[in-house]
């Protein structure tokens, strides 16, 4: 419960909560344990005396305290929840604004999907847990403890049982929980499986269909379902006999209490009611017991939410500003790599010795094969991810050493992912500056070459794009991402890859508008056709810049670059010649 | 769309069930396989809930017949009797549980098994349209409400009705006066509960999920395009959104879960507001003479076994609820209509010539992709399809492998109607490479062994080794059984698309489509590919979606497709000579970066290049992100 205790700070806030939904859960437990001595009253001191006034007295009496249990268990009930719910929306909260403050490095360590869950599923998990822990953590052990208690005064001798019963219910509960454990892991194992198979024929329909492989999936499918109903049933076989060995030890301890407890009636040591009463609290105590199991196995789920959402919350931040962090007196947009090298994690070095440098209003293009480096080296220059040596520096300060948001605000970034959020064509371009009229907003479009299917859409500008933009084509999403990051007008644009499905007729459109706004670029590419305008371009060989200087003084110095180009474009004339 | 449609709709209120007679009628019928084991269970929750009646009854004559008469042996000979009870009934449940648990799990596995028998049969326009998160959610997570409900709801729900009219019954019997008032205080106080509470805990439920699925579809977009949103400096923007949502739901499930928590404690208090007045009445009863304290003591067993039921099946409607709006939303992927398929299994493809007469094609019925397209390719032919994205060039695949069906005009392959060959024939004689070359998790030697299921393992290196991946393969880790991952990084997208080459090429299909790399491939090896996919080509009929000038120049024909027409035909030569739109393509950035480039011509032709260099998917490549 280790990492679930951590969690505890976010329910300071509602202390008061916290402190008076168990005190009234024992309010009400406590009522409950009144009922069986009240008919014991009924059973010995009005029916056994014949005092009817007594019997309907003591009945008065139970009612009276039902009502008040009742409303202890409301207030219960209100209270926790509203510690509950509470707690899952600051701890939801504190989440989400932490993956706000993250870097780039801890979002590839923690991953999106995982990140989704643990702020969807996992909170949940949590609030029911602290939901459980203010009612039925607190009512069943004071039940137990309670009914216990009151057995005793109603029939010391009797309650010796207990030393019995509940050691045996315990072994019961622990036995079967280490037998079902590995074997509800191996299920869970190949229920991933089969769904991995399914996920797997929907990603890959085209090829099953393409090669008719239809019966070879359903067999594959079918033996791992097979599996799965076999290893369940193992699984099952052993919890369901959990309740029913539960049942028959309270059940023999309830024959057991009439057979002793008979012999003491007849002995005259307790009376007839008292026997009663004992019964029922042996109920009550056992049930506590049975309550108090089936919860501490929800606990164990909890555990592992906690220890995930933990994980989260102890995220340090891979990038830290600096508490001296300022910006420079003047910001034309200048970009420099000095000896720049950069690793992820604990990997291969991805970019090694690294220079360059882009004056204001030039552009720089970047050109390599996938896994050379080119998104590395476009990523340390917001600051997404800091060096490992050597410095990047804009407008000659140290990226370090800038006020981060004003570094990103002199920066607009198209990254290769295209991501739309849903809203508006509108809203989204908006996106990179909030308070754009709609003249700039449609002007960055005419640029991004987005104008023309945007008025093509139903509601044009104000059409609503679906969730991430699905709606579109990636070459429509594409160029929206380009209008959001040309709405922005920082003094330096960065395109990552990010014509790659837009035709290349309209690329060079976007291209020439940039070249109308006197930016300093820095374009990311794979095709030759997009970098041989740019003022200088670089090639990156595994991590390293193999060739430096414009498209002429390339094609007449560097091999590398010449086989670039021949492969792209002038094998075409070779062998068709 | 593109596959991987939003995840955020697995989060929308489950929807109510639209035919509940219906739905019940269909999963009676996955249960009528189990009849047998149903009958069993149904005897054995009759025996559990008719033992589990005797248990009070037995206690009640224990204390009147034997504790309070002093019979002590007979005390002895009555507990043995409900020793053998309990007994019995412990015996009984756990039997009825262990065939509860097949009939469940055995009636899910035929479930899960026809759904997927359903997916391989539907049409591709079904997972192109449907958003694959939801249908996952249908097979993993409504199969397993049905799962629970059968499990454990089905037996609750048959033994809380028997016990409870077991329990009625034996009430009447035992003490009119007294089952009159257990019985109308427990049903009329549950009655007057669930009318005053459970309106508004829907009403409050349904607002909660509501605002959940906001919230929900908020985080997973933000987290997604959490890149973004810190590229732009949005991050407070998006903490405040989620901040309002977040309070909303506060307020929203604050407002539910309060109505829902205070049903416990309200049955609770009707739970001990009926014992305490059953205690009353029997005691005065008793007083009177009327009836015993054994009775009375069997009479609060009962009002509290009552009671159980009464909470259970409310609880259980829930359960039963979302378990058929569940089964309804599997029904519905079972009831789309199959891939339309040719009954005759006659006609084969021996020759690979392929023909469209005026066809004409639409995804949405609405807006045309081809119209009136005729085009012939000779057994053995290349054929390049060349023109902007959207032209329709996929569309022509999807149409030639029939993953979808024309809309009119007619296909000839070999001269007959792909309306009358069989699929499983038409698509081994088809052989297909997509730029993202799908794999499946599994080695590389099982991967290529896909393409041709009986192939040995040398067959296997062989149609490797033609297709340039011998060598590749042979420096993984574990050569060809290296474990593919799922997606993944252990090969790179060009050497995956040469696995799809030699897969191809194990199939040795008549007809090819093949779909060239742009460009997100290493210079080596796209050479590699070129030269595997030239090999592939020998002797087939082949269609290209060409990005390659190699490529489009020794093609037999070159078709030029805009705007869903073809609307030039001829070879390369042909094409430049009419002066037309592929001449226009070719020549229109001669201009400006001519003076860059040592030859005209070179430039010419790489503009080209550059016009096909176009993918034609909608949804952004494999490998796609800032790793």
């Amino acid at each position: 419960m280790h990492e679930t205790r951590k969690l505890t700070r976010f329910l300071a806030k509602y202390r008061l909560f916290v402190i008076l939904a168990p005190l009234m859960m024992i309010g009400e437990v406590a009522m409950d344990l009144m009922q069986p001595r009240l008919t014991q009253t009924i059973i010995d001191d009005g029916v056994a005396a014949g005092d009817l006034s007594k019997v309907l007295q003591t009945g008065a009496i139970m009612i009276g305290l039902a009502v008040i249990g009742c409303i202890f268990g409301v207030l219960c009930g209100v209270f926790a929840v509203r510690a509950g719910l509470g707690f899952a929306a600051d701890l939801r909260s504190a989440l989400f604004s932490k993956i706000q403050k993250l870097s780039f490095a801890n979002l590839d360590k923690l991953e999106t999907g995982s990140l989704i869950t643990r702020l969807t599923n996992d909170v949940t998990q949590l609030s029911d847990a602290v939901q459980s822990l203010l009612r039925i953590m607190v009512r069943a052990p004071f039940m137990l403890v309670g009914a216990i208690f009151m057995a005793t005064l109603t029939a010391p001798r009797l309650s010796l049982l207990f030393i019995v019963l509940i050691p045996f219910l315990i072994l019961v509960v622990a036995m079967t929980m280490v037998r079902a454990f590995p074997r509800f892991m191996k299920v869970q194992a190949k229920l991933d499986h089969l769904n991995n198979v399914m996920q797997e024929n929907l990603q890959g329909v085209r090829v099953v269909k393409a090669f008719a492989r239809h019966q070879y999936e359903v067999d594959r499918f079918g033996k791992g379902n097979d599996d799965l109903r076999d290893t369940t049933l193992s699984a099952v076989y052993v919890i369901v006999m959990v309740a029913p060995l539960m049942m028959l030890t309270v059940n023999l301890g309830l024959v057991a209490t009439l057979w002793f407890g008979g012999h003491q009636v007849n002995d005259g040591d307790i009376e007839v009611g008292a026997l009663v009463a004992f019964i029922n609290y042996l109920m009550q105590a056992l049930f506590g017991l049975l309550m108090f199991s089936m919860t501490l196995m929800r606990f164990t789920r909890a555990e592992a939410s906690a220890e995930r959402v933990n994980e989260v919350l102890a995220s340090e931040p891979a990038v830290v500003q600096s508490p001296a962090a300022s910006v420079p007196a003047t910001m034309p947009g200048k970009v420099e790599f000095q000896a720049v090298s950069f690793t992820y994690g604990d990997g291969e070095p991805v970019l090694q010795d690294v220079s360059f440098t882009v004056e204001p209003g030039t552009s720089l293009a970047i050109l390599g094969p996938t896994g050379s480096g080119k998104s590395s080296i476009v990523s340390l220059i917001p600051r997404f991810y800091d060096v490992t040596s050597g410095r990047v520096l804009v407008d000659d300060m140290d990226v370090r050493e800038w006020d981060e948001h004003r570094l990103r605000d002199h920066i607009s970034i198209a990254l290769q992912e295209s991501v739309l959020f849903s809203g508006t064509v509108r809203e989204n371009i908006r996106f990179g500056k909030p308070d754009a009229t709609d003249a700039e907003v449609e002007r960055a479009a005419q640029m991004a070459q987005a104008e023309e299917f945007i008025n093509h859409l139903d509601d044009g500008y104000d059409s609503v794009i679906g969730q991430r933009g699905v709606n579109l084509s990636g070459g429509q999403r594409q160029r929206l991402a380009i209008a959001r990051a040309i709405v922005r007008g920082a003094p330096i644009l960065i395109l990552d890859d990010s014509t790659s499905a837009v035709d290349v007729a309209t690329e060079r459109r976007i291209q020439e508008a940039l070249a109308s706004l006197h930016m300093t670029v820095i374009l990311v590419a794979q095709r030759i056709s997009a970098v041989v305008n740019a003022t200088n371009i670089i090639v990156l060989e595994n991590g390293r810049i193999v060739a430096q200087g414009n498209h002429e003084e390339l094609i007449a110095t560097s091999d590398v670059y010449q086989e670039i180009y021949r492969s792209q474009v002038e094998s075409g004339v070779a062998n068709g010649q | 769309m593109g596959p991987g449609g939003p995840p955020g709709d697995r989060f929308k209120e489950a929807a109510q069930v639209k035919d509940r007679k219906g739905t019940i009628a269909r999963l009676w019928h996955y249960l009528r396989h189990e009849r047998a084991r149903l009958t069993i269970a149904l005897l054995l929750i009759a025996g559990t809930s008719g033992l589990g009646l005797l248990g009070p009854l037995l206690m009640g004559r224990a204390i009147d017949n034997y504790i309070s008469t002093g019979d002590m042996a007979g005390l002895g000979r009555l507990m043995l009797l409900m020793l053998a009870v309990y007994i019995g009934v412990s015996i009984l449940t756990w039997l009825q549980a262990r065939v509860m648990s097949q009939v469940a799990l055995r009636t899910v596995h035929l479930l899960r098994k026809d759904i997927f028998a359903k997916l391989q049969r539907l049409p591709l326009k079904f997972f192109d349209t449907r958003p694959h998160g939801d249908t996952m959610s249908r097979i993993t997570n409504d199969v397993e409400t049905i799962n629970q409900i059968l499990t454990e709801g089905a037996a609750q729900i048959v033994s809380s009705v028997l016990t409870g009219i077991g329990v009625i019954v034996l009430m009447l019997w035992l003490q009119p006066v007294l089952a009159v008032v257990s019985i109308v205080s427990l049903v009329s106080w549950s009655l007057v509960v669930n009318r005053i509470i459970g309106p508004r805990t829907r009403v409050g439920f349904r607002a909660q999920q509501r605002q959940l699925g906001v919230l929900n579809g908020l985080i997973e977009e933000t987290i997604s395009g959490e890149r973004t949103v810190m590229a732009y400096n949005q991050e407070q923007v998006r903490i405040g959104e989620f901040e309002a949502a977040n309070e909303e739901l506060r307020v929203h499930s604050v407002k539910a879960q309060t109505f829902a928590g205070v049903v416990g404690p309200v049955m609770n208090f009707v739970n001990n507001f009926s014992i305490a007045l059953v205690a009353a009445a029997g005691g005065w009863l008793a007083v009177d003479g009327r009836t015993t304290v054994g009775v009375v003591a069997s009479f609060l067993s009962y009002t509290r076994q009552l009671s159980q039921p009464i909470n259970q099946i409310s609880q259980m409607y829930n359960q039963l609820q979302s378990a058929l709006a569940g089964a309804e939303r599997i029904f519905e992927i079972l009831d789309e209509p199959d891939e339309i398929n040719a009954a005759s299994t006659r006609n084969v493809i021996t020759r690979g010539e392929v023909q469209f007469r005026d066809v004409s094609f639409s995804y949405d019925g609405v807006a045309p992709i081809l119209k009136h397209v005729y085009l012939d390719a000779k057994p053995g032919s290349v054929t390049a399809l060349v023109g902007p994205t959207g032209a329709g060039k996929t569309t022509i695949i999807n149409l030639l492998t029939r993953f979808y069906e024309i809309d009119s005009g007619e296909i000839l392959i070999d001269g007959v109607n792909l309306r009358d060959i069989n699929k499983e024939e038409l698509r081994r004689q088809l052989g297909i490479v997509l730029q993202d070359g799908f794999l499946f998790a599994g080695t590389v030697m099982e991967n290529i062994r896909y393409g041709r299921l009986d192939a040995t393992d040398e067959e296997v290196m062989a149609a490797a080794a033609t297709a340039q991946a011998d060598e590749f393969i042979r420096h993984l880790p574990e050569g060809y059984f290296t474990e593919l991952t799922e997606r993944g990084g252990n090969v790179s997208q060009g050497q995956r698309q040469l696995i799809t080459i030699a897969r191809a090429l194990l199939a040795n299909p008549r007809i090819l489509i093949l779909d060239e790399a742009t460009s997100n491939v290493d210079t080596r090896t796209e050479r590699y590919i070129q030269e595997g996919m030239t090999r592939l080509m020998e002797g087939r009929t082949s269609f290209v979606i060409a990005h390659r000038l190699s490529t489009i120049r020794g093609a037999d024909q070159i078709l030029v497709i805009n705007q869903g027409e073809i609307i030039e035909r001829g070879t390369h030569a042909e094409l430049l000579d009419q002066g037309g739109f592929y001449a226009r393509l070719s020549g229109s950035q001669a201009g400006g970066d001519a003076e860059l480039l040592a030859a005209e011509e070179a430039e010419e032709l790489r503009a080209m290049a550059r016009a096909q260099a176009q993918q034609v998917h909608a949804g952004p490549p494999a490998g796609f992100g800032p790793r």
